[in-house]
């Protein structure tokens, strides 16, 4: 994003790495509290689940403080060009970072109203989706952190894993629940924490294409973006 | 902001120019201050030009009504148009030249003399107006324009030195405008402001835009963001790059620009 001359006011430069640490913390714990949730799931570990929904508040103490800043630099630095294209994709990311540890707090809350010893052929593919998105969120704010536009690219091809892992989970949980009744409150749990790790993919999607903005100047092609579930998945 | 849908401007072959530059190179005796620059300035719109000191946008200016003639080691080459008819022509009146492409400075500059005699000074010499009544119209609408005329109507007699700085600056422009310019060139017109009387003529060179082609010359990136719909990066004598205000400041394609613009440069 900018050719590593440092600018010549330094104390603009330490905002602004100060400014990519804070949104480097938030999605290293927003990728904590999926992988957690879906350990705690898999475990049904209700203390590690607890955890998970208490550690959620970090993060919206952090997506707090990053918009402080970043109305903070805008106001007293006006930064132009790349450096603006850049606070504008913190602000948004922030936000978007912040709804992703949310889905990761909410699967974590689902675990306590759930029963012991599933098995289930879904709870599988869910730890399979659950890694691909978990990869997502870090390798995008890794390109976020790098100004990687090639890696941003990257992340929005994946979200097709996703995507096509949550129609596999969707088909399995129907079959299942038209298999036996009293898997209906069990399948309908599951159903929302895919549901939840398909709109992880999603945010790390819009993470990418705000981080390509942020490097190139450009909007991300349309054909490079990750298409949506089929709509006969769609929930 | 712009009005243009075009994602790009090219510096020249503009369908809306009213001034244009073609390989324009300026010498202060042995040495160049100006390295080919071609460029074409927009009937509608504001054009700013930014760079950092010494990087020739004010030497470049000067040269659009001749201003650089009266330094004698000054020496330009290259082509100037106004509306296609070459300034630098020995047929070319410089003095009528002038009127038609009027000038504000960094430094508010009236003459020791009133506020009306201000602004009748340049319409009078130029043979504008055949009675005092056509005068006072002339001085009353060009207060107007500049925004002026509401502060200064009970005290035309008083001396316009007398007035603050913003009011002076605002006078000056005034004074540009009575003789009925195509062009006004303004060097720096804010930086000897306050906010307040910036903010005043940033307001005026808004409402100024389409009724004459504006070129302004600042230090000042966000006043070039603010009142320019295009804008001219100058670096050491050449024209770095040029485009839409919107572009420039978003999304410069030169690294040299976004190094300036963003405070990298060293």
């Amino acid at each position: 994003m900018n050719t590593g001359m440092d600018h010549t006011v330094k104390a603009f430069d330490d905002e602004l790495s100060e400014l990519r640490g804070m949104i480097s913390e938030m999605g290293g714990r927003s990728e904590q509290a999926l992988v957690q949730a879906m350990d705690a799931l898999a475990r049904h570990d209700l203390d590690l689940a607890d955890r998970v929904i208490a550690g959620d508040k970090a993060i919206d103490a952090l997506e707090a403080e990053v918009e402080k800043r970043v109305v903070q630099v805008m106001a007293l630095r006006a930064p132009m060009a790349d450096d603006l294209r850049e606070m504008v994709a913190a602000l948004k990311i922030a936000g978007v970072v912040e709804r992703i540890g949310d889905y990761g707090k909410n699967i974590a809350k689902r675990v306590h109203r759930m029963s012991e010893g599933r098995s289930s052929e879904a709870v599988a593919l869910l730890q399979s989706m659950a890694e691909i998105a978990g990869e997502m969120v870090h390798d995008v704010l890794d390109a976020f952190a790098a100004r990687d536009a090639d890696v941003a690219v990257q992340v929005c091809e994946r979200d097709q894993a996703v995507d096509d892992f949550y129609n596999s989970i969707f088909r399995t949980l129907v079959t299942f629940m038209m298999e036996n009744p009293r898997n209906i409150g069990e399948s309908a749990h599951l159903m929302f924490v895919a549901k939840n790790i398909e709109r992880i993919g999603d945010h790390a999607t819009n993470v990418a294409e705000m981080v390509y903005y942020a490097v190139t100047g450009d909007r991300l092609p349309e054909r490079e973006r990750g298409d949506s579930p089929t709509d006969a998945a769609k929930g | 902001m712009s009005t243009d849908t075009s994602d790009a401007v090219s510096a020249t072959g503009s369908p809306n120019a009213k001034m244009t530059a073609r390989d324009v190179s300026v010498f202060y005796g042995d040495k160049q201050a100006i390295n080919s620059v071609s460029i074409d300035v927009d009937r509608d719109n504001v054009t700013a030009f930014i760079g950092p000191s010494g990087c020739g946008k004010s030497t470049f200016l000067r040269t659009l009504n001749r201003m650089n003639d009266t330094i004698p080691s000054a020496r330009v080459e290259g082509e100037i148009k106004l509306d296609g008819e070459d300034i630098y022509a020995s047929a070319m009146d410089v003095v009528q030249l002038r009127a038609r492409v009027g000038m504000v400075f960094q430094k508010p500059n009236p003459f020791p003399k009133s506020i009306y005699d201000n602004v009748a000074y340049g319409p009078k010499i130029h043979g504008l107006a055949d009675n005092k009544g056509e005068m006072d119209t002339i001085v009353e609408r060009s207060l107007k324009r500049a925004g002026l005329w509401e502060e200064v109507k009970d005290r035309l007699t008083d001396s316009g030195t007398a007035l603050s700085g913003g009011q002076q600056q605002r006078l000056c422009i005034a004074r540009a405008i009575a003789v009925d310019p195509e062009v006004i060139l303004m060097d720096e017109p804010c930086s000897a402001l306050d906010p307040i009387a910036t903010a005043k003529i940033e307001e005026l060179i808004h409402e100024l835009r389409g009724r004459y082609a504006i070129v302004i010359v600042t230090h000042n990136m966000q006043q070039a963001a603010r009142v320019s719909q295009r804008t001219a990066f100058f670096h050491l004598g050449t024209l770095v790059e040029y485009g839409l205000t919107t572009d420039i400041f978003t999304n410069p394609r030169e690294t040299r620009t976004k190094d300036y613009i963003t405070g990298r440069y060293g």
